[in-house]
């Protein structure tokens, strides 16, 4: 298990990783006077899956859309694969290996469920204007693609949608959608915002599986998820968010244990997240475990 | 009978096939990308002018038809450049502002060389090198029940060309919306961060569909003016409009959509003409009035034909169904 490759790291906000895929530094995004994320280190072990979590409004998806272009701070730097994507576009992030999902679903309603995969490819050279006129230049690799596309969506019990608009869909089959979407372009990692959010409880088994499948083909993965069941029974690490910062981590059954956690989980919920009850009672209940 | 006849003549009309191209190019922004172009007049007039003052000048045919789609691509990626990277609406702003603006700089007093200032281009300053390539005899031909010209203004020569610039472009239109790039255009309809998150350029796409729909636009002008004569404020906002509403009466992101839509419209409009006059004594209506009415008729039509079919004639009912 990759549980070794924690043992030495240390458990402390900004812990430095045995073989980092990700390191960001000094990271700051803030909304007027709104600090949204404010992170000082972090780093991503390669091949791993870290689940990110925190309170509502902690700052998760503002970080994700740091990392991934989508968002720019005020200041800070953030490495992958030791480039520096400080300032490259959405797509480039995504070209150079790196593809992220949306805690809002984003599937292309109006197209069909085969057509959104088949958007998720890279190399398909038939995306170019002028080769597009020709598809004795195209077709081949669209073959592929489709091929492609169709063991994905098998896996993720898509199949049998796959000449439907995606708008026909349900939220949950919606989220599957664009996972499997993300993963048409061989990533080497992902990132996932919430993506068990709507899932109907029958498919989020399947999903957890596609997730750890993901790991064992050498997908780092990093996700955002609420459920603390599901975030124990994956992660191998995971990093704590509160009001922008990163508060703990460490690994998934003694995280929770850290009182900071409790508090920020607890302050938050009492201060403006009631709708919430169950995830207080589970945090509660994890923390006298 | 007579209204049958006009009815049939208006079909095949270069001033039909004109706006079927002008409503394919807006397909490529709206139907397939989701663009907002209010502007195709202004592409249009950029594309007349081009044509018209090149020809007038003494250039070549294929000269004339470059710099009209030259001017159009110009003015594409010069609205395109701050306004792409924007939310959609800004695109709506710009565009309808600089195609007037090309409107009031082309009727400016100053520029009367150049392009006529508000009476325009006059047609024999710079129709003849086409009517001259005309394979018809210079005089009113009859096919069947309708009577045109042989080869000057609308001609029969002209109707020719139009009809084949749209099956040109039907056929481009269909090509390109089936193949990988047509489906990056509709993704970014769609959602234009998930076609990010997906790699994709999405600026530059956006890009390559205004230049490619704007071009079109222009050579729409110019099929236009060969049939008429450039005045800039026949391509005013009420053209543009035009051409979105038979668009969408067509149907959106459909291939033979601009088409099907371009016919009914106009055909309608004489329809309505004909019996307009035929019906209502000249004490209530004169034949002044007559063209408002019958506009604002066609019009009224096609506003509940697209409210109550609001994925046009063609378009998909699943498409739309789940929009909202
Ligand atoms: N575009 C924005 N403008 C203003 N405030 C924002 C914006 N995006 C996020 N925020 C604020 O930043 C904070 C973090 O939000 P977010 O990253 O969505 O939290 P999380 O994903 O952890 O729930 C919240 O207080 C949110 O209201
Ligand atoms: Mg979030």
């Amino acid at each position: 298990m990759t549980d070794d490759v924690f043992a030495q790291v240390p458990r402390e906000p900004g812990a430095p990783k045995p073989d980092p895929i990700v390191i960001a530094d000094k990271v700051h995004r803030h909304f007027g006077g709104l600090t949204a994320v404010d992170v000082d280190h972090f780093e991503v072990q390669r091949g791993a899956i870290t689940a990110l979590i925190g309170p509502n409004g902690a700052g998760k998806s503002t970080f994700f859309n740091l990392l991934t272009g989508f968002d720019k701070p005020q200041r800070g730097d953030w490495l992958f694969n030791g480039h520096s994507l400080k300032g490259v576009s959405p797509a480039k992030v995504a070209r150079a290996g790196k593809v992220r999902t949306f805690q809002l679903t984003k599937a292309l309603s109006r197209m069909t469920v085969i057509e959104n995969m088949r958007l998720g490819a890279s190399d398909q050279s038939g995306e170019n204007f002028f080769v597009a006129f020709v598809p004795a230049l195209w077709k081949a690799r669209e073959e592929e693609i489709t091929a492609k596309a169709h063991v994905l969506l098998k896996r993720f019990k898509l199949y049998e949608k796959k000449d439907e608009f995606a708008g026909s869909l349900s939220g949950g089959q919606r989220k599957l959608l664009e996972m499997a979407r993300a993963l048409m372009s061989d990533p080497e990692m992902v990132m996932l915002d919430e993506p068990m959010a709507g899932v109907n409880p029958a498919l989020t088994e399947s999903l957890l599986d596609h997730i750890v499948k993901l790991k064992n083909e050498g997908v780092t993965v990093l996700f955002v998820e609420h459920d603390m069941h599901m975030v124990r029974r994956i992660s191998d690490w995971v990093v704590v968010m509160a009001q922008g910062q990163i508060i703990a981590e460490g690994p998934p059954d003694s995280v929770m244990l850290n009182p900071q956690v409790q508090e920020a989980y607890l302050g938050a919920h009492m201060d403006e997240d009631l709708s919430e009850p169950a995830a207080v009672d589970e945090i509660k209940k994890e923390a006298s475990e | 009978m007579d209204i049958l006849v006009s009815i049939l003549r208006e079909a095949i009309a270069p001033t039909t096939a004109a706006f079927a191209l002008a409503a394919i190019g807006l397909n490529f922004h709206f139907g397939m990308t989701g663009l907002l172009n209010m502007g195709q007049a202004g592409f249009m007039l950029l594309g007349m002018y081009g044509y018209a003052i090149t020809a007038r000048e003494g250039g070549p045919i294929w000269l004339g038809v470059l710099v009209a789609i030259a001017l159009a691509v110009v003015f594409a990626v010069v609205l395109g450049w701050p306004t792409l990277k924007l939310r959609g609406d800004y695109l709506a702003i710009v565009t309808i502002a600089a195609a007037e603006m090309i409107r009031y700089v082309g009727r400016s007093q100053n520029l009367n060389s150049l392009t006529g200032a508000s009476t325009g281009i006059r047609g024999n300053e710079f129709k003849g090198s086409f009517e001259m390539l005309s394979p018809f005899p210079d005089r009113m031909v009859e096919f069947g029940p309708i009577a045109l010209h042989g080869s000057q203004s609308t001609s029969w020569w002209l109707a020719l060309v139009g009809w084949s610039l749209v099956g040109l472009m039907v056929l481009l239109f269909w090509r390109l919306s089936r193949s990988p790039w047509g489906r990056v255009l509709k993704g970014v309809r769609e959602d234009e961060d998930a076609v990010r998150s997906l790699g994709k350029n999405v600026y530059s796409y956006k890009m390559q569909a205004l230049v490619i729909g704007g071009a079109i636009g222009a050579l729409a002008g110019i099929v236009w003016a060969l049939g008429a004569s450039v005045q800039p404020d026949s391509m005013g906002r009420p053209t543009t409009f035009w051409i979105w509403t038979l668009l969408l009466l067509g149907g959106a992101a459909t291939v033979f959509g601009p088409v099907l839509g371009s016919i009914l419209f106009w055909c309608a409009l004489v329809f309505v003409k004909g019996v307009a006059s035929a019906v209502i004594p000249d004490t209530v209506l004169n034949t002044q009035q007559l063209e408002p009415f019958s506009l604002t008729l066609v019009g009224v039509t096609l506003m509940c034909l697209v409210i109550f079919r609001p994925q046009g004639i063609l378009g998909d009912k699943k498409e739309l169904a789940f929009h909202d």
